[in-house]
């Protein structure tokens, strides 16, 4: 069986400068051509969808709002001619909850359990760069035990988020079983942050100052047996998955980002890095929680098809177990949160602070006037930007291309719709 | 006619009855066995879970029939738009091929309906009509995911069929005859140089036939690595998605039905079927009542790889089947009919 | 956030730009010239407010010559205050009540509406934010498009959420919410809907299929009828 051809170099420089974006200025939505019927013709949306001619006009199919392969309520507009994509046009915004308006009439603490649910796979990773703008913005610094175990809790966040993915990518391409072991092996990471939050999936455990609690005792060799387990199951993942040439052949040469293209676009996280951009917020950004203490490895990948995203993840996971490990041989002693004041007023300021969350490059730009709330809170998410590439790299795969393409980009619904 | 166990003399017509009862019986027990064993147990250990535990008490063993029973009670929804005969019609066109597949499967010595001398290929050719009733599902639901399905499905199965086909030649070249009793009968007789100690069941020597047999009768029944008509996660059930209720249920039989029968003739023709080797010296009147038994049970080791490969692989994309099948199995198989023919001239 | 050694209290500066960032601020301030109206560092990233009609020459210069080839966002923001809640219920202290005076943020502002965006480049570290001011009632600025490919969502946001119109830009369109809203969610002076009761239309809420024109013009969207959508469901207005 023969192995689809990698994209050459000359293909991915080619691609890479966005020619055809750039240069004329307008979308490729723009260009197609308007569909030949009449929209006033039918009774309600699903007769248009029916009474289509197949001879040789193009389909239109929609994919969603509810669809398996879509994370939730995304609705992809497809025009195909057969089995081939000629446009693609995703619509969002099925889940906006209108959060940045929000946020205006709320204080802060409540704000906290707001984003929480932002990317509700990761729920700790969100809340940490808005708790680190009002600190800073305070003028505040959390205590070193509090950083270590927020960065503790993150990465605990990245493994679980990233295992499901490994899982799930599989169930996108068609294996049905990885999705299961994918599950099996999250409930372990999920009991440990019950365990010292409370609360699985939306900890909202972070304050501003520290953290609301210690952790119980007998955390830390709970953590360090789970690791193993996270360690074996990304073994697992790497022969079951990774290693299967039928997934090799699904996702290798399959909605290749170049470089450039991708950072123009805002694409961040590990898609990036699957492109080759060495780059990761918690090495090159301003250092933030206990990530300079710890040593770990960037993980990069040249091809930037799907399979070389899945590789990266499957690697990044590894690398957050490490960084598990070293902080919690390193974890100090010492209070968990510093002195605030009952009521907190964030002083008049603006801030930007990003952190590398597992989706890719969360930030938010805080705006306060001194008041008990923020004036304006910009949240760049990262699965918004990293889903603004769709109409681009749509063009021309196959239909099964379309499903591995969204799987392999791994988006949260909240994360893009906010 | 006589029955040669109790010597009582029924009529042509009353034997048909039986048979054509047995078989309708038959074929959805089969297809539950396989269904609740494969599906619903093996599946859920293979992945790390349980399975339905509750219903009937042990290891769920009611849940499948309870299932069914779901089934036959829900609202028979047809959409709008839909071409209503063709859309009622083409569950049953499957569920017919389905059913015509077992007239010549043998379980016994002589327990099966008709002997045809060309059984294998009767059986293969009345295998393929489901295709038909694929189409016919597709187009006449009115939605777009199952015209696609059924589109892939149309060039899926006729793609396959030739593999499946050239793999059965070996064997015919092999065994002199088509019928399927007589293949059954051949390797229970013959014997390895000489040594008849398990006869002579042709895996041995056609073990690429077999393989490439359970290839295309995986791509046959659209499962996976091979199931991108009814690719879950994109097109959500394919070409029956539109289908509720009994209807439903009837692609259910048809598929797993299918999956018992291709697994039957999969163990007749490669694995000795209902026979245990003559040199065993087990009288006719004990194999009648151990022949079945004995098909089953190779017939459950079949299934057993076609499920397991099913539950571990992802699926092909369309294009990457259609190159497999005509650029590698196709070639693949006249390989094999080429050295069968060779080797069977030569000793 | 970092430093978790012990160092004797030195009250460093938190705004003040290291090294890079110093030398990026040099490099745009002599690039841009006069278009940059005013400069301030801001907890080490440097927030330049750049003149209204150089916006993308501001992004040009930022992608070629400062090897910012990251765009993180674009958004926009009203720096009029929210009305105060009514003073009925002066016993509501559900919201923060924010200051009724007029400030303007970092770099200044001239007026109510400001786009900002943040830029960044991935392989020197450094990273940069600009704002432009917009003007209340022209509300239109330079699009980013043929610079960024990436800013095509985010100015659709921009103009879902605050009615700024972006030149060049293919086509904007609503984003996040239904092709049939009124209003602009995210300026001060709309009211917090959960806060208030609005009437639904009421009838089958069907979204048109995206290549139909006519149902997203910008800046039509109040003289638009509201919502009536009558059996016809997908009917361009």
């Amino acid at each position: 069986m023969n192995l689809p051809p990698r994209a050459s170099e000359a293909e991915r420089s080619r691609a890479s400068t966005g020619e055809r974006v750039a240069a004329s200025g307008v979308s490729p939505l723009a260009t197609s051509e308007p569909m030949e019927l009449d929209p006033r013709s039918f009774r309600h949306l699903a007769d248009m969808q029916v009474n289509v001619e197949l001879d040789t006009g193009d389909m239109i199919l929609n994919l969603g709002p509810q669809h398996p392969a879509t994370h939730g309520t995304l609705r992809i507009v497809v025009r195909l001619d057969g089995e081939r994509v000629i446009s693609a046009d995703p619509i969002i915004g099925y889940m906006h909850r209108g959060y940045e308006k929000l946020t205006e009439f709320r204080t802060y603490p409540q704000i906290t359990t707001l984003i929480n649910r932002i990317d509700w796979l990761s729920s700790f990773a969100n809340e940490v760069p808005f708790i680190a703008a009002a600190e800073r913005l305070m003028g505040i610094e959390a205590p070193p035990r509090a950083l270590y175990i927020r960065t503790i809790l993150t990465e605990l966040s990245r493994i679980a988020t990233f295992l499901l993915f490994l899982g799930e990518m599989g169930l996108q391409v068609g294996a049905l079983t990885p999705a299961f072991y994918g599950f099996r092996d999250r409930e372990h990471i999920l009991n440990l942050i019950e365990a010292a939050t409370g609360g699985r999936f939306h900890p909202n455990f972070n304050r501003i100052g520290g953290l609301k609690d210690d952790l119980p005792w007998g955390w830390v060799n709970d953590t360090r047996t789970a690791m193993k387990t996270a360690f074996d199951a990304c073994d697992t993942f790497e022969d079951l998955v990774a290693g299967n040439e039928i997934f090799e052949a699904r996702t290798r040469s399959i909605g290749i980002i170049p470089a450039e293209l991708g950072a123009a676009y805002g694409v961040s996280g590990s898609n990036l890095r699957a492109s080759g951009v060495d780059w990761d917020l918690r090495r090159d950004g301003k250092p933030y929680l206990a990530y300079p203490e710890v040593d770990f490895r960037v993980w990069t990948h040249p091809d930037g098809d799907s399979f070389a995203r899945y590789w990266v993840r499957l690697q990044e996971t590894r690398e957050a177990a490490r960084i598990v490990l070293q902080l919690l041989d390193q974890l100090p002693s010492g209070p968990i949160m510093t002195k605030v004041p009952l009521i907190i007023k964030v002083p008049q300021g603006e801030i930007w602070v990003e952190t590398e969350n597992p989706l890719g490059q969360m930030g938010y730009y805080v705006v306060s006037k001194g008041a008990t709330g923020p004036f304006r809170v910009k949240i760049r998410s990262a699965s918004f930007s990293n889903v603004s590439i769709l109409p681009w790299l749509l063009r021309g795969v196959y239909v099964p291309d379309v499903i591995t393409i969204l799987g392999s980009l791994y988006f949260i619904l909240g994360d893009i719709d906010r | 006619m006589t029955s040669g166990l109790l010597a009582i003399q029924v009529g042509w017509g009353t034997t048909l009855a039986i048979k054509t009862i047995v078989i309708l019986m038959l074929v959805p027990a089969g297809a539950l066995i396989l269904g609740y064993t494969f599906l619903l147990k093996v599946m859920s250990h293979m992945q790390s879970r349980l399975g339905p535990m509750d219903p009937g008490g042990f290891h769920g063993w009611f849940q499948l029939i309870g299932d069914g029973i779901k089934f036959i009670q829900k609202e028979d929804i047809t959409p709008d738009q839909a071409d209503r005969w063709v859309f009622a019609f083409a569950p049953a066109v499957v569920v017919i091929s389905t059913f015509l597949t077992f007239l010549v499967i043998p379980a016994g010595p002589d327990i099966i309906v008709k002997d045809l001398n060309v059984g294998v290929f009767y059986a293969l050719a009345v295998s393929s009509l489901s295709v038909i009733g694929v189409l016919m599902a597709g187009w006449a639901s009115a939605n777009k995911f199952s015209l696609l399905g059924a589109l892939r499905a149309a060039a899926q199965l006729i793609a396959y069929e030739l593999p499946l086909l050239l793999a059965v030649v070996g064997v015919v070249i092999q065994a002199g005859t088509m019928s399927l009793q007589g293949i059954v009968l051949a390797q229970s007789t013959q014997s390895i140089f000489g040594w008849n100690g398990i006869g002579f069941p042709f895996i041995l020597t056609q073990f690429v036939g077999f393989g490439l047999f359970l290839v295309a009768s995986q791509a046959e029944l659209t499962q996976t690595p091979f199931d991108m008509p009814v690719a879950e996660s994109e097109l959500v059930a394919g070409y029956m998605v539109e289908y509720t209720g009994f209807r439903f249920l009837f692609f259910f039989i048809g598929e797993f039905g299918t999956a018992f029968a291709f697994a039957a003739i999969s163990a007749t023709l490669f694995l000795g079927g209902w026979a245990l080797p003559a040199s065993w010296g087990i009288s006719v009147g004990v194999m009648r009542f151990l022949g079945p038994l004995v098909l089953f049970g190779k017939i459950m080791l079949v299934a057993f790889l076609m499920f397991w490969v099913r539950f571990t692989y992802p699926r092909l994309r369309e294009d990457q089947l259609q190159a497999i099948a005509w650029k590698f199995l196709i070639p693949i198989g006249l390989a094999n009919i080429l050295l069968t023919g060779i080797f069977k001239v030569a000793f | 956030m970092s430093e978790l050694k012990d160092t004797e209290a030195e009250p460093a500066d938190p705004h003040a730009l290291d090294e890079p960032h110093a030398r990026l601020l040099a490099r745009l301030g002599a690039e841009l010239g006069d278009a940059v109206l005013e400069q301030e560092p801001c907890f080490g990233i440097p927030v330049v407010r750049i003149r209204r009609d150089s916006w993308r020459r501001a992004a040009e210069v930022a992608k070629v010559t400062l090897d910012c080839d990251f765009l993180s966002f674009i958004s926009a923001i009203d720096w009029q205050p929210a009305p105060k809640e009514g003073d009925e219920d002066s016993s509501d202290t559900s919201s923060p009540v924010q200051p009724q005076d007029v400030t303007y943020g970092v770099a200044g502002s001239d007026g109510r509406f400001q786009v900002f965006a943040h830029v960044q480049s991935t392989f020197r570290n450094w990273g940069l934010t600009l704002k432009v001011d917009v003007d209340e009632h022209a509300m239109l600025a330079e699009s980013w498009v043929p610079v960024y490919p990436g800013a095509d969502w985010h100015e659709r946001e921009c103009w879902e959420m605050f009615g700024i119109s972006f030149d060049e830009h293919p086509a904007l369109r609503h984003l996040y919410l239904p092709s049939q809203f009124e209003g602009h969610p995210l300026r001060k002076d709309y009211v917090l809907l959960s806060r208030v009761v609005k009437p639904w239309p009421g009838l089958v809420d069907v979204e048109a299929m995206p290549d139909e024109p006519a149902a997203d013009e910008p800046a039509a969207d109040d003289a638009e009828g509201a919502g009536e959508s009558d059996d016809s469901g997908g009917d361009p207005e």
